[in-house]
């Protein structure tokens, strides 16, 4: 349960070596939290670390291209911690268009997960928050999804699948207790982007962790990660096609 | 018989959870909903006076027991009135109070039930003579979780794991418990101030045990040499003859009505360092260095903040924390770290009371314990009060002390368990009572009950 304080006992990480989503855990677990599931696909992830801060961590083997499997995944969780009181999708693949360009079935796999992983994932997840009456499922969207753009768009456009059906899941929750938090972070210098040339206003991925437990905390539903991309994209979504197209990343 | 789902608080006004609410009438009906629970389980709600979420159960089934079988007796022979654990103490005092007889003991608002009363086994101004609520019960009776109604005595091990248990052993339906006789509805009070902590605890260690009610407030706000200033109000029932002669024509005349109401929105941080401040500035102020013999109705003495519909609203939307622990004899130490950190953080605390504790209950859950008391009302949103009250939860620890379930709503549950000596004992006793776990709230979730 969440207490007054707005700290959480329980936290279910989804692809247990995510980088955000373990700084996002540690985070969790340094303001209280003692039962973690780190779920990842061998059923390995870094759970030390946790450990060394009084967390009670849990393995489970998870993989997001097997939608079959994700129903079980979260009986499964609640089994071992009791509870969801927060459930972070972190899993993800950011392949390069030129790849995608010319291999479609990469592109589909890549979407399957990271649009329709999140799907299977977070409607399981809401359906345990839904009759819980509590809890919190965090969705790491992406400015991507927000306008897409030619540079990236097999990614952009499953993240702008992806903010779609968080939008959706959070109205369909409203009044039932539980809650969708989506996370629009910009560019985030980390392991998934390296080698690529930071974008403007890029992001560190504590930065990313850090607004997300200011968002668990201050019951926002949108973060945007830096703040002003809010109003940043809010001029980008109403630029003209012709200029939009243009814009060289 | 009504199934709405409702969003539910404590009286602290945080952590909202969603969970249907019925309202029972009879006992009948009671033991019906008991078959509805789902997986999410039942617990029972009187008046919501719990500041934490000891009466939410988020997705299941919440009771709502005022309506529920409402009848009371009282035998003047004996002493002993039988209750039906919806009624509250404030109905029940105005039913007794002119008959010249009182409750054992009363907290500080009269706004609970008889059934929340048991649960939380409350204590009040005369613990350090009269113990808690559960000492004064002669028998109850408990709806189990199999639709039984099972008639408890303090013979039964489940009577002192249901005294204190939370709501967690069943729904207690009606209790009998002894009262205390009185001549008038005034209290002989004395009023005394005190320079600093030091002497409010010298004052109280020496001369509480010369009244049956005692309590302290402390000017959190006044630092350095002032840390700790308090006002002490110490009392007993008044003679007729304490009385002035005008009021002696009707000696237990009891109507108190609240005065004000706190308006339905009261902007977050109105409740800040310079306004507290003020406050407690112009009550100690006000407060008269030493007055003796003093006659007041037993609502300003006892309930003050009854005066004051919803003040709970005060704390803004995002409600407020109360932090009552108790630390044995001896752990003074504790208390004045506690205080001066309180003090040098500037910690808004605007209702600071400290108590003086005796004996306990054999509940094994019961709070209370010899020592000193010290409860705070915290408003949510000041910085650093997380890490500030997990420091407070070491040395409360450290000190072989705790903290009052019934106003809890932030201790990790890990302190619960390292506190509460009994807590294997009275789960043992709950598991045989309750087997399949039909009894469970957002509390009982919380620190793994």
């Amino acid at each position: 349960m969440k207490n007054a304080l707005g700290s959480v006992d329980t936290v279910l990480l989804l692809g247990g070596r995510s980088e955000i989503g373990l700084a996002i855990v540690e985070r969790l677990v340094r303001a209280g939290a003692r039962r973690v599931m780190l779920a990842a696909r061998g059923g390995t992830a870094p759970a030390e670390e946790l450990r060394k801060l009084g967390a009670d961590v849990h393995l489970a083997d998870f993989d997001a291209a097997r939608p079959e499997t994700h129903a079980a995944l979260i009986e499964h969780a609640v089994a071992e911690l009791g509870d969801l009181d927060v459930v972070i999708p972190a899993f993800g693949v950011l392949g390069r268009q030129s790849v995608y360009d010319v291999d479609p079935v990469a592109a589909a796999r890549d979407v399957a997960v990271n649009f329709g992983g999140h799907v299977s994932i977070g409607l399981a997840a809401a359906r345990r928050l839904r009759e819980q009456g509590h809890g919190t499922l965090v969705v790491l969207s992406s400015v991507a999804g927000v306008r897409v753009r030619k540079a990236n768009f097999v990614y952009g456009s499953a993240k702008a699948g992806l903010d779609g059906f968080a939008q959706g899941l959070a109205d369909s929750l409203h009044g039932s207790g539980a809650r969708v938090v989506v996370v629009r972070p910009g560019f985030v210098v980390g392991r998934m982007t390296e080698g690529m040339t930071p974008a403007p206003m890029s992001v560190t991925v504590d930065a990313v962790a850090d607004a997300v437990i200011d968002g668990l905390r201050s019951g926002r539903r949108t973060v945007w990660v830096p703040g002003r991309l809010r109003p940043v994209f809010a001029v980008m979504r109403v630029l003209p096609q012709a200029v939009w197209r243009r814009l060289p990343r | 018989m009504t199934l709405d789902t409702t969003l539910l608080t404590g009286w602290g006004r945080t952590a909202p959870t969603p969970a249907r609410l019925s309202r029972p009438q009879s006992v009948e009906e009671a033991a019906e909903l008991l078959r509805t629970a789902t997986g999410r389980g039942v617990v029972a709600r009187g008046l919501g006076r719990s500041y934490g979420d000891a009466a939410q159960n988020s997705g299941g089934l919440v009771l709502d027991c005022t309506a529920l079988a409402p009848s009371w007796a009282h035998d003047p022979a004996t002493g002993l009135v039988t209750a039906s654990a919806g009624m509250s103490l404030h109905d029940l005092m105005t039913e007794l109070v002119p008959r010249g007889w009182f409750v054992p003991v009363t907290p500080g608002t009269r706004h609970v039930t008889v059934g929340g009363a048991v649960a939380a086994d409350v204590h009040g101004k005369n613990h350090h003579v009269d113990s808690s609520f559960g000492a004064h019960v002669r028998s109850l009776s408990l709806l189990a979780a199999d639709g039984s109604l099972r008639v408890l005595t303090p013979a039964d091990e489940l009577f002192w794991a249901t005294v204190g248990g939370m709501g967690l052993t069943g729904v207690v339906v009606e209790a009998t418990f002894a009262c205390v006789p009185v001549e008038t509805s005034r209290m002989r009070v004395d009023v005394e101030r005190t320079r600093d902590l030091d002497e409010t605890l010298e004052v109280m260690t020496a001369t509480d045990d010369r009244y049956r009610y005692t309590v302290a407030w402390i000017d959190l706000l006044a630092r350095g040499g002032r840390m700790g200033r308090s006002v002490l109000t110490r009392g007993d029932h008044a003679a007729r003859d304490d009385l002035p002669v005008r009021m002696r024509r009707d000696p237990l005349a009891f109507a108190p009505r609240p005065r004000l109401s706190a308006p339905p929105w009261v902007p977050p941080g109105l409740l800040n360092r310079a306004t507290v401040g003020a406050f407690n500035a112009a009550w100690y102020g006000k407060a008269p260095a030493a007055k003796r013999g003093l006659v007041q109705g037993i609502a300003p003495f006892f309930h003050p903040l009854d005066g004051v519909a919803h003040w709970n609203r005060m704390y803004g939307s995002r409600g407020f924390v109360q932090y009552q622990f108790v630390v044995p004899f001896g752990a003074e130490g504790t208390l004045r770290r506690v205080v001066e950190r309180l003090s040098n953080e500037g910690v808004v605390s605007f209702l600071t009371v400290l108590k003086r504790f005796g004996q306990g209950t054999p509940g094994m859950l019961s709070f209370p314990m010899p020592g000193w008391t010290l409860a705070l009302d915290i408003p949510v949103g000041q910085r650093g009060l997380a890490g500030m009250l997990t420091l407070f939860d070491e040395w409360v620890a450290a000190a072989g002390g705790r903290l009052y379930l019934a106003k809890d709503s932030r201790m990790p549950a890990a302190m619960v368990a390292s506190t509460y000596p009994r807590l294997d004992e009275w789960r043992a006793i709950r598991d045989g009572a309750d087997p399949d776990g039909v009894f469970r709230s957002d509390l009982a979730r919380r620190l793994c009950l």
